[in-house]
């Protein structure tokens, strides 16, 4: 059989519908074991494909012949010529390659519909499977709000022109440390309003508008609201949003199996007594009813079926470890003491979003490139 | 400064996989102990050409980066495992720089390439190879500790000094390898 190409749609259908894949990862061991593509029913070889240059026969018995076979390399050039290797040793392998390789699967963002909201609206999850960011856009009545944008802003902007709605609201949760902000240029393109927590835009070179707790927006005629909710901890400004009444958009603070980290500002001492606040205090106000939608995942077991990151507010109150644990001091010294690495070039990351350095798309990409590492588990 | 190689191979606007491809093929045509330059523009070919070069027993000595142009500096080696000392005084890496501190000095026989991305501070580099010629560079009533990366060359240096003369000749081991004190470099 012949080499097929797939997309990074292809590849994401696979990870939603819970279907198997066998992946050919050819990028060196450290990038592999660092980051690959993450799905309930996948098999993985880590094979260098630098290793594989003067042939394939040596790995044929390790490549399964009833399943496809997808070879992933950072690019693409490599999987191709080793997806062709393999092609041509044995013939009856079904072989592909992902298009544009860990670079596109970084980018590719799946719109999925969370829920339906009171009159005509809806409210979706857009999911960064390669990265774990969450983005989310609200629609009601031709009129859209957005939360949490990536920087590929042409996604949401003809997401909003499919839907008939006009972006009037942009907002970011808190300044992002680990993916650059797509907020600014949609808000830009789309003349919406971009909002952002004034207590972390103190560096920021660009103009907001500050969002404050308790800031309200309605979306059209109708009577979905956008309210925010000051909830510190991640970030000094970090807010979360309730969305028609029912939807809590927890940011960085709170995810589905871990809790936000207080240190990539580089303040977690100061910033871990924020956190206990918000987490055990501010968030069990809330009606255990709201359904929490975070701005990332971490793993691919916080993914529900049908591929939303989703649950209520009472479960994690009951689930998630990082709400269950009563000791102070044990609390301060989980979050400040036994931190993941940090994202990569997370300090680059800042300074893109606050407007003080402009990158090309590429240097973004390169800064973007790895694993998502904003919770504390 | 610009690093010294033997073969210089131009893998500039290659995508991967072709800067390894071309770096293997290259590598097929040099002589055990030379060193090889390859320009690259392809970033992720930094980690790959030194993963490869561990994978298959090569040096892979250092890379340099000017105007989005990256300098890989390879060394060949085919069997680097056994070594076999004959030169009779050796002496401890540990040792050196207090010795060297109380008159002789340090002779990194290794190649530019390498004595550029490393070295220890003070040592006076003389390639292996230009050690024939260069020797009146070198004071004999001195004592000189011989370097290279493994104990090989320094091994064989040590012994072409002695049958030049030289009394006090001492061979490092175990050599570069083996070092934990502070490098400096010179690219």
């Amino acid at each position: 059989m012949t080499v097929t190409k797939w997309t990074a749609a292809d590849v994401a259908r696979k990870v939603i519908e819970n279907q198997s894949l066998f992946i050919l990862d050819v990028r060196n061991a450290d990038a592999f074991q660092d980051w690959k593509i993450e799905g309930h029913q996948f098999d993985y070889l880590n094979i260098p494909y630098f290793e594989l240059l003067d042939g394939v026969e040596g790995i044929l018995p390790q490549i399964p012949s009833d399943k496809d076979i997808l070879v992933v390399c950072a690019k693409e050039g490599s999987s191709i010529m080793v997806a062709e290797m393999l092609s041509e040793a044995d013939t009856t392998l079904s072989l592909s390659y992902l298009e544009g390789g860990m670079k596109s699967w970084s980018g590719y963002l799946e719109p999925i519909k969370v829920a339906d909201l009171s009159g005509n609206g809806e409210l979706y999850q857009f999911v960064r499977l390669g990265k774990g960011c969450l983005s989310y856009m609200v629609i009601s009545e031709g009129e859209a709000a957005l939360i949490d944008a990536v920087r590929f802003t042409e996604v949401f902007t003809s997401f909003a022109q499919e839907k008939n709605v006009t972006i009037k609201h942009v907002f970011d949760t808190h300044l992002h440390a680990d993916h650059i902000s797509g907020g600014r240029s949609i808000a830009e393109a789309t003349g919406a309003t971009y909002y952002l927590p004034s207590k972390d835009a103190e560096e920021v070179v660009f103009d907001y508008t500050p969002l404050e707790d308790g800031l309200t927006v309605q979306l059209g005629a109708s009577n979905i609201d956008v309210g925010a909710l000051y909830s510190p901890g991640h970030t000094i400004g970090s807010t979360s949003f309730v969305v028609d009444g029912k939807y809590l958009l927890t940011g960085d603070i709170l995810f589905i199996d871990s809790i936000g980290r207080p240190d990539l500002a580089g303040l977690a001492d100061d910033w871990v007594g924020d956190l206990r606040d918000t987490l055990y205090r501010r968030y069990r106000g809330l009606a255990e009813d709201l359904i929490v939608l975070p701005a990332h995942f971490m793993i691919i077991d916080e993914l529900n079926e049908d591929g939303t990151v989703a649950k209520r507010l009472g479960d994690l109150l009951a689930d998630n470890h990082g709400l269950n644990i009563e000791d102070e001091r044990e609390f301060r010294s989980i979050v400040t003491d036994h931190l993941p690495p940090q994202p990569n070039a997370y300090q680059q990351i800042r300074q893109v979003n606050m407007g003080k350095i402009t990158p090309d798309y590429d240097e973004q990409t390169e800064m973007e490139i790895g694993p998502n590492r904003c919770a504390v588990r | 400064m610009a690093v010294k190689a033997d073969v210089m191979l131009d893998a500039k606007g290659l995508a991967c996989p072709m800067p390894i491809v071309k770096t293997k093929k290259a590598m097929n045509n040099l002589e055990e102990g030379q060193i090889l330059e390859v320009q690259a523009t392809d970033k992720g070919s930094k980690a790959d050409i030194a993963a490869w070069s561990e994978s298959v027993g090569h040096q892979y000595i250092g890379t340099t980066e000017d105007e989005d142009v990256l300098y890989h500096y390879i060394r060949k080696c085919s069997n680097d495992t056994l070594i076999e000392n004959t030169h009779e005084h050796t002496i401890a890496n540990e040792e050196i720089v207090s010795r060297a501190a109380n008159g002789g000095y340090i002779l990194d026989v290794r190649e530019d390439a390498e004595y550029a991305f490393g070295h220890i501070k003070g040592a006076q580099s003389i390639p292996m190879g230009e050690l024939e010629s260069r020797m009146n560079e070198l004071d004999k009533s001195q004592e000189i500790y011989v370097i290279c990366r493994t104990g090989k060359r320094s091994d064989l240096a040590a012994q072409k000094l002695a049958n030049n003369g030289f009394e006090k000749v001492y061979n490092v081991l175990p050599g570069m390898t083996g070092w934990n004190g502070d490098l400096t470099k010179s690219i």
